[in-house]
């Protein structure tokens, strides 16, 4: 099969190869693609069905990389999305347009083949009769739709949504059935200070119950989460987003710094795959 | 079909199964990959370079994506050559295939202590001398750009590791690759594998920084391929040691081209991330294509190129 992109024909390139179908690499095929919130030409999130992988052992916080064919030459990296949810009927990732590679993964269309390998990285610590809080920062609610839906007793978690997007566009139905769910939105500068006091509080009432933080967004939330979960000494998770080539461990292009209570004395202090290692770390074993 | 091929060295000759192997640094140790396919059906793979001691590597960002290729600044973080023999090596099929340490020192006197240490690995079949890694400091780079510190540096190590076939990595980054490549010989290389990545740099416009924190780093990917092809043709029409060609692999196809090149054996670099079975399948498709052409043997098309 050839790949045509950009209107050229790169087939006498010669094949850009498809995954060969075993357990962890596969070809799925598109079942749908569902823009949220505003739909349209300005639509920029979507969630994205695809065929079922085989792979009943799959944790929420888990990851998958996504390499739609149509990347062919031109985009060589696969793209790292968190598993939103997975049944034996399909794997829902959800996503927002950045650049070029989401942008193509909007223009996919059922039927279309991509490549899928996972599941990647470790996952959220699920711990069923512990007070958990969950901090989502953007796209960073994609893992919890899964962690929800998993959670033995619902009962014991919250969540803390901090957006700057409509609250239609991000997959919070599944989230509010089961949990109560805090929705702040960024419009004007004094909404972020709001956002930060917020996470203050609820970290530092976390701490006090003995409970878990679990956080997942972008950079900067997350840095904000680190600095209270340390100085009020929460048990806290983060999942980190850094750039990944591989997604294996094998290109060491998406390592993070580790702390001096890494448990690995080698790596104290080192560089650590977020891919393998992660993308989940608890709080003290990472700097920022 | 025969897919094997003997890498005819002046000291060893290296005998692979078939002539597809992966690239140092874009395959791990090997064990990374296993969930993917089968190590043991490759002809063999190139572990990321080795250091005598542990490296950090350098500060992130240490990976960009380019068009049809990327930019490294890795830095050769490893966990040392003791750490590889004692833990990785035990777990790696290399009774099956062959194993081969990529050797990365920042001086002749180190690169010779590393050789030392490797040559009674019954584990480890060949090594790849890294002398044109662009991403470290001390030697690297400079050692792949002076004819007379790259055959310094072959001495070393073959003299370092007597019982060793010897593959010294060339870089692109130079005048004449031709000329490093008949010095290297001169001064004992069994084979010679090129080419490492081609120094390249990428700036985010908006703010006007380098996207590297080491500002400048090595370029990979298809993108390459035709500065690759053009070193393994230069590089084995000047030398009468077997060449191992790679720079932007992602086909069967351009396996072909490298061979008719004047290759003897490829190596399959950042492919592996854009496919992580992408190494074995070329391994499965090889012979498929090579009996639709009617090719019956690798070695016979090794640098059959028809020029005029
Ligand atoms: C473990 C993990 C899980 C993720 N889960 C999701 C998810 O569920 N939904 C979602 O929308 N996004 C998720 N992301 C972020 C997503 O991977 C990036 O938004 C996406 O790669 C951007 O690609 P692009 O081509 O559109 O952007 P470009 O800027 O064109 O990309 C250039 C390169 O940078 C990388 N890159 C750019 N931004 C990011 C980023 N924020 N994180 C990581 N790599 C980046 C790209 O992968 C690409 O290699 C996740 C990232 C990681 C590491
Ligand atoms: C992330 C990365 C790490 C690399 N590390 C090494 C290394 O440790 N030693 C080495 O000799 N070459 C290293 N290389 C260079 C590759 O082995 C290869 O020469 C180069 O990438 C060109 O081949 P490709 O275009 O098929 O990737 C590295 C390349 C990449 C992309
Ligand atoms: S993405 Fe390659 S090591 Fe993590």
């Amino acid at each position: 099969m050839g790949v045509i992109f950009c209107g050229v024909d790169y087939r006498w390139l010669g094949e850009v190869k498809n995954a060969m179908n075993n357990e962890k690499c596969c070809d799925l095929s598109v079942l749908d693609l569902v823009p949220f919130g505003q739909t349209g030409a300005e639509s920029i999130f979507y969630a994205l069905r695809l065929s079922a992988p085989n792979w009943p052992a799959w944790q929420p916080g888990q990851f998958v990389m996504v390499r739609p064919h149509s990347f062919g030459y031109e985009i060589p990296w696969a793209r790292p999305l968190g598993i939103c949810h997975m049944t034996t009927q399909h794997l829902i990732c959800f996503f927002q347009v950045l650049g070029r590679g989401t942008k193509r993964l909007s223009q996919l269309r059922p039927g279309e083949q991509v490549a899928v390998w996972g599941p990647l990285g470790n996952g959220f610590a699920i711990e069923k009769d512990r007070p958990t809080l969950l901090l989502a920062g953007g796209m960073g609610i994609v893992p919890f739709v899964g962690y929800v839906h998993r959670h033995p007793q619902p009962w014991n978690v919250s969540m803390v949504f901090g957006h700057r997007a409509a609250v239609d566009c991000y997959p919070v139905d599944s989230i509010n059935e089961r949990i109560p769910l805090d929705s702040l939105r960024e419009t004007v500068p004094g909404d972020l200070d709001n956002l930060i006091f917020t996470l203050q509080e609820r970290i530092h009432d976390c701490a006090d119950q003995d409970g878990l933080v679990l956080a997942c967004g972008p950079r900067p939330f997350l840095r904000t989460v680190h600095r209270f979960a340390i100085s009020f000494g929460a048990r806290a998770q983060l999942s980190l987003e850094n750039q990944m080539a591989c997604g294996v461990g094998a290109c060491l292009g998406c390592v993070t710094k580790t702390s001096d209570k890494w448990a690995d004395k080698r790596h104290k202090d080192g560089f650590v795959q977020v891919c393998t290692k992660g993308p989940v770390f608890w709080a003290d074993q990472i700097q920022f | 079909m025969d897919l094997s091929v003997t890498l005819r060295g002046q000291r060893h000759n290296l005998v692979l199964k078939n002539p597809v192997l992966t690239a140092s640094g874009t395959f791990g140790y090997g064990l990374e990959y296993a969930p993917y396919g089968d190590l043991s059906s490759l002809g063999g793979f190139v572990v990321k370079g080795l250091s005598l001691t542990p490296r950090l590597g350098n500060t992130p960002p240490r990976i960009v994506e380019t068009t049809a290729g990327m930019l490294n600044s890795v830095g050769l973080q490893n966990d040392g050559v003791e750490y590889f023999l004692s833990e990785t090596l035990p777990k790696l099929p290399w009774r099956e295939t062959a194993v081969i340490a990529n050797i990365y020192a920042g001086s002749t006197e180190e690169f010779a202590m590393l050789a030392d240490r490797l040559d009674g690995e019954e584990g480890v079949s060949a090594l790849e001398v890294n002398i044109s890694c662009p991403n470290v400091k001390k030697g690297g780079a400079q050692f792949g750009q002076d004819p007379v510190l790259a055959a310094e540096v072959t001495r070393a190590v073959r003299e370092g590791a007597p019982h060793k076939h010897i593959i010294v990595k060339l870089s692109p980054n130079v005048t004449s690759i031709a000329e490093m490549a008949r010095s290297v010989e001169k001064a004992g290389a069994d084979s010679i594998s090129c080419i490492n990545t081609l120094l390249g740099m990428s700036i985010d416009y908006r703010s006007r920084r380098p996207r590297l924190h080491n500002v400048v780093g090595g370029l990979s990917g298809p993108a390459i391929k035709p500065v690759a092809v053009r070193c393994v043709w230069e590089v084995s029409k000047s030398v009468g040691i077997p060449v191992i060609g790679l720079g932007g692999i992602v086909s069967c196809q351009d396996i072909l081209e490298f061979i008719i090149a004047g290759a003897s054996a490829i190596q399959v670099g950042t492919a592996n991330f854009m496919n992580p079975a992408a190494a074995f399948e070329l391994v499965k498709d090889l012979p498929v294509l090579c009996s639709e052409l009617g090719i019956s043997s690798i070695e016979e098309l090794t640098g059959s190129l028809q020029i005029g």
